[in-house]
């Protein structure tokens, strides 16, 4: 037995803010206050702080930002890997689990040459994600001890991650 | 839109015709009268065959069926959100031991495998060494359209097109994922089709 409904209301969905909030404009001067050293270069996307370092002082500014005490950024929530088709970027979700805060820190990298640093002496839990990376999109981690095929399998050709990836060909196995 | 009483058609309970003592005796045996068409099912023709109550005339085969279509072990084994379904069908809402299906956590003793979610071409080699381990008879229920064909996975770089292309498979269940409902009835299917492989034999 169904009955005549009303049509139901459609809430308008709530506009994302532009800006960063106070606690974000304090965030990003901080950063930009302990990270001169680095030249970063700060950003925002909606009301998150980004800050984007080269990659050649990456493990520096990963150290200082794990262990100043003004920002101990203690946790790497995530990692991921942006194919832009003429660069790589490798974004860092990183978080404070006692002041609280998250901002993303992103590396830009050369497409012909994906190098990266990896970070599992800072931050241990970057180990799988970092193995990620390198099975989708083929950055390497320099450093990493054990770079082997985590998602896919032995002897899998290509990187499906890559835009560049035909993904409408598929490998008979 | 109100469902009229009068297209339905409700099966009344009258113990003078749904008495076992007063089914007639039809000449091709022991007649359910409520197996309709998507309603109850027929009784086995094992049981219709010597048309006398209580007793059975079969070969060993058939027999041995009987007793492993009322004893399916399945492989404790899932691979994908299937597996919530097939957990949610073995606890005490759906209860699966009633068909005698009880899992068991090792593939020495099982008899059934039943393959839960999608299998990526990483896990393929795993799931055949399964297979390989379990002691014949054994047979293969492919639970959701990942397992059957690569389901919304379809020629994906890293999906199997269905489980069929490493192991052999014996009831197709659909549905994505397929409700515990679907699962018994494919459980069902898989022992009625224990028992007529036997009697082919």
């Amino acid at each position: 037995m169904t009955q005549e409904r009303p049509a139901r209301p459609h809430p308008a969905p709530a506009e994302a803010p532009s800006a960063l909030t106070e606690e974000g404009q304090a965030l990003s001067a901080l950063l930009a206050q302990a990270l001169a050293v680095f030249k970063p270069a700060m950003d925002a996307a909606l009301d998150e702080v980004v800050v984007t370092v080269e990659r050649d002082v990456l493990p520096q500014a990963a150290l200082a930002l794990r262990d100043d005490p003004r920002l101990s950024f203690d946790y790497m929530m995530c990692l991921s890997v942006v194919d832009y088709e003429d660069r790589f970027e490798v974004v860092y979700h990183l978080r404070s689990l006692e002041k609280g805060s998250r901002f993303a820190l992103k590396v830009s990298l050369p497409y012909d040459d994906p190098r990266i640093p990896s970070l599992i002496g800072v931050w241990p839990g970057a180990d799988w994600y970092e193995r990620e990376g390198h099975d989708l999109f083929g950055v390497v981690f320099e450093g990493h001890p054990n770079l082997a095929p985590l998602l896919l399998y032995e002897g899998f050709e290509g990187y499906p991650g890559r835009k560049s990836y035909p993904i409408n060909d598929y490998q008979e196995w | 839109m109100a469902v009229k009483p009068g297209n339905m058609t409700p099966v009344k309970w009258d113990p003078k015709r749904d008495h076992k003592l007063n089914i007639p005796l039809l000449p091709g045996g022991w007649e359910t009268p409520q197996a309709l068409p998507g309603g109850n099912r027929p009784a086995s023709n094992l049981l219709q065959k010597s048309g006398v109550p209580g007793v059975i005339t079969a070969k060993a085969d058939q027999l041995f069926a009987m007793a492993r279509s009322a004893s399916l072990w399945p492989l404790t084994f899932g691979l994908a959100c299937c597996a919530i379904e097939m957990i949610s069908t073995y606890m005490a809402h759906h209860d699966l031991d009633r068909f005698g299906v009880v899992t068991w956590p090792s593939p020495r003793q099982s008899d059934v495998m039943i393959v839960a979610g999608t299998v990526v071409k990483k896990m393929a080699p795993p799931i055949k060494l399964l297979y390989e381990q379990m002691p014949d008879p054994k047979w293969i229920i492919a639970m959701g359209s990942c397992a059957t064909n690569g389901g919304p996975y379809y020629r994906s770089y890293s999906v199997v097109m269905g489980v069929d292309h490493i192991i052999p498979v014996d009831v197709y269940v659909p549905g994505c994922p397929p409700r515990p409902e679907a699962l018994m009835e494919g459980i069902l299917r898989l022992q009625e089709k224990i028992k007529q492989d036997a009697r082919r034999k």
